[in-house]
């Protein structure tokens, strides 16, 4: 019984491996051929099956004035974008939450429950509803087709994520440990940042995590609300595919293009599993 | 220079925390507060704490008002009944982080730290993480940082109700040796519990509280031997104090159609109606006694828990010695007279064996 189990788990993991990267190594394959190797016949390693050359790639860097698309500049707006948006969505998101956590608020019939609520309720919405309305406030205050306005548009979609992320890691620090901060001689901003902050790294990380994927991986406002002036990396990876198809630029491009977030799940890992809070919570 | 509570109540929604709360604290002596849970004693002790402002009520101590002093600047130290220690920091990290808030020198915080560290018996712990130790080590822990601090007020909110019977025994012990040992004459030293064998063992100043209400204030023995009404005789016995509802009438004692002759210290009552009460260990085994119906029989270590029914009363008897019974089954009982209370109608003490009497 057990040695079926085993079997079937093995089974499982390398079916799911395979399945999983098996895109990926054809994505780095393709990434090296030309229009020859491409159209000609289903090939797979290079030197045996193709030559490999590195135009795919260097088209990326070339500017467009020299035959490139130069993803260069969309690739470090979109960090400049995300990481910001990211920060400031982890920073405000943080502290909306301490506060939604710990103090009960009252307005109207409006409680705590009913603000995590609204906040969350930001990513329940279809983001076409929101893309005329965004598109409007833009346009009003000049932000249109710039990055400031995208950085202002994704802490609109990311700070919920951190809010809610943050609020239920908060629940579960226990109150107690605040009081005894605050019994020991730590005023209450102290307190947040002397001894909540530093047992919240788990869930400050989780948190700027899920930031960073939504706002890198994000097309669709970025499609929306830029034209010329300023463009980001996953816009710029889709108009690579015009009337022929460049498979080998598109590979290299859609694999620069995830090569950030395989970083960041790889560090994100490491403290995930380190990191947990079981001295204060029992 | 005492820490003077004054008509403290606290009634964040329909029911009252704290109801009319008074209190005068001696520097140098421990009290304990006794109540069933939800009674009121960690609000109480968080009041005094200043984490929690009552609605209504003052607090002083050494002569100033403790309400308009926030929390940080209170010097006071608390033990949670949950383990609560920083988890980011280390055992030795831990104890002085109170210290280093309060800018103490370099010398000086080793000093305490060590001291503490000696006093509750984790010397070679210092560079543990909190999440390596056992529950009562977290708690020794926390105790230690109490300690440390020099507190002139020490709070410890039911410091042992989540640790194993064992572990609570020993530390119970230690305890009492820390409270006569470790503490300087100018603490005052403030200790919550639901168990009532803590409380006498502690043997300080008792407030029993309930619903928020304090019932009685005593010393320990005086709460024992003489509680002042029925709902105090249940709390601060466990376990609770049997209560039998019956008469006197010139010859004899009446309940549940059995007669008991009248003991001494009853011969002065009036003769009418009663709330009798008698502990639990009072009540013995024997052949010529009462019948009484076994509801349930449970063995807790080296004594037997004998759940009794008779007529529309129940009780509770403690037999010393282990012993299997069947339920339904019939046991004869006896009832020592002699130890018998006596409670008004309106539940307030009438006589009791140690001869007080509130009547």
């Amino acid at each position: 019984m057990s040695k079926l189990y085993t079997f079937l788990k093995y089974f499982f993991i390398t079916f799911w491996t395979v399945f999983v990267v098996a895109p990926f190594l054809w994505a780095v394959s393709t990434s090296f051929k030309d229009f020859q190797s491409v159209n000609s016949k289903v090939t797979y390693i290079p030197w045996l099956d193709f030559e490999p050359t590195l135009e795919g790639w260097r088209v990326l860097i070339k500017s467009p004035a020299k035959g490139g698309v130069d993803i260069v500049e969309p690739y470090f707006n979109s960090i400049f974008v995300t990481c910001t948006a990211s920060l400031i969505s982890i920073v405000l998101g943080t502290l909306a939450a301490y506060a939604l956590s710990r103090f009960t608020f009252k307005a109207g019939f409006v409680r705590n429950n009913d603000i995590t609520f609204f906040f969350i309720s930001q990513r329940i919405m279809p983001p076409i509803v929101l893309s005329i309305p965004f598109f409007i406030f833009l346009s009003t205050i000049g932000l249109l087709d710039s990055l400031l306005g995208l950085v202002v548009v994704y802490i609109v979609l990311l700070m919920p994520i951190a809010v809610w992320i943050m609020v239920d890691f908060f629940n579960r620090v226990p109150k107690e440990l605040d009081e005894t901060a605050l019994i020991d001689g730590c005023n209450p901003y102290q307190a947040f940042y002397k001894v909540v902050l530093p047992n919240s790294i788990p869930g400050l990380i989780v948190a700027g995590m899920f930031c960073i994927i939504f706002g890198w991986i994000d097309f669709f406002f970025a499609f929306i609300l830029t034209f010329t002036e300023v463009q980001l990396l996953p816009v710029k990876v889709v108009a690579l595919n015009s009337s022929i198809t460049p498979w080998w630029s598109l590979s290299a491009s859609a694999l620069v293009s995830v090569a950030p977030l395989i970083i960041v799940a790889f560090i994100v890992e490491r403290y995930l599993s380190k990191g947990n809070l079981s001295g204060a919570l029992k | 220079m005492n820490l003077i509570g004054e008509k403290i109540s606290y009634k964040p929604d329909e029911q009252f925390h704290l109801n009319d709360v008074s209190f005068n604290f001696k520097k140098g002596n421990l009290y304990t507060i006794l109540g069933r849970t939800l009674s009121g004693k960690t609000t109480l002790l968080k009041t005094i704490a200043g984490l929690l402002n009552p609605d209504q009520g003052s607090i002083s101590f050494e002569e100033k008002d403790f309400i308009k002093i926030p929390v940080w600047e209170r010097n006071v130290a608390m033990v949670y009944q949950q383990f609560i220690n920083y988890p980011h920091l280390n055992v030795y990290e831990n104890i002085t982080f109170p210290l280093e808030q309060r800018k103490l020198s370099p010398e000086q915080i080793k000093k305490d730290v060590d001291d503490a560290l000696k006093t509750v018996g984790l010397v070679g712990f210092e560079n543990r993480k909190i999440q390596e130790l056992s529950g009562g080590q977290q708690q020794r822990v926390a105790l230690a940082r109490s300690l440390a601090k020099k507190a002139k007020i020490l709070l410890l909110d039911e410091p042992l109700v989540n640790l194993d019977y064992k572990l609570r025994e020993q530390l119970r012990e230690e305890f009492k040796r820390i409270f006569s040992e470790g503490l300087s004459q100018d603490t005052i030293l403030i200790y919550s519990t639901t168990d009532p064998q803590e409380v006498m063992e502690l043997n300080g100043e008792v407030i029993v509280l309930d619903e928020g209400k304090v019932l009685q204030k005593g010393p320990a023995k005086e709460i024992f031997e003489n509680p002042s009404n029925l709902k105090v005789a249940e709390i601060s016995n466990d376990p609770p104090m049997n209560v039998l509802k019956g008469s006197k009438n010139p010859k004899n004692l009446n309940f549940e159609n059995i007669s008991l002759e009248i003991p001494n210290h009853f011969k002065n009552l009036e003769d009418k109606d009663y709330n009798f009460g008698i502990r639990a260990s009072e009540i013995k085994l024997d052949k010529n006694g009462e019948e009484f119906e076994i509801e349930l029989a449970e063995i807790s270590g080296s004594e037997t828990l004998l759940h009794l029914k008779r007529g529309n009363s129940k009780i509770i008897a403690l037999i010393e010695e282990v012993m299997n019974f069947k339920i339904h089954e019939k046991v004869k009982i006896n009832f020592n007279a002699n130890k018998f209370y006596a409670f008004a109608e309106d539940e307030k003490l009438v006589s009791s064996p140690y001869g007080g009497t509130n009547g």
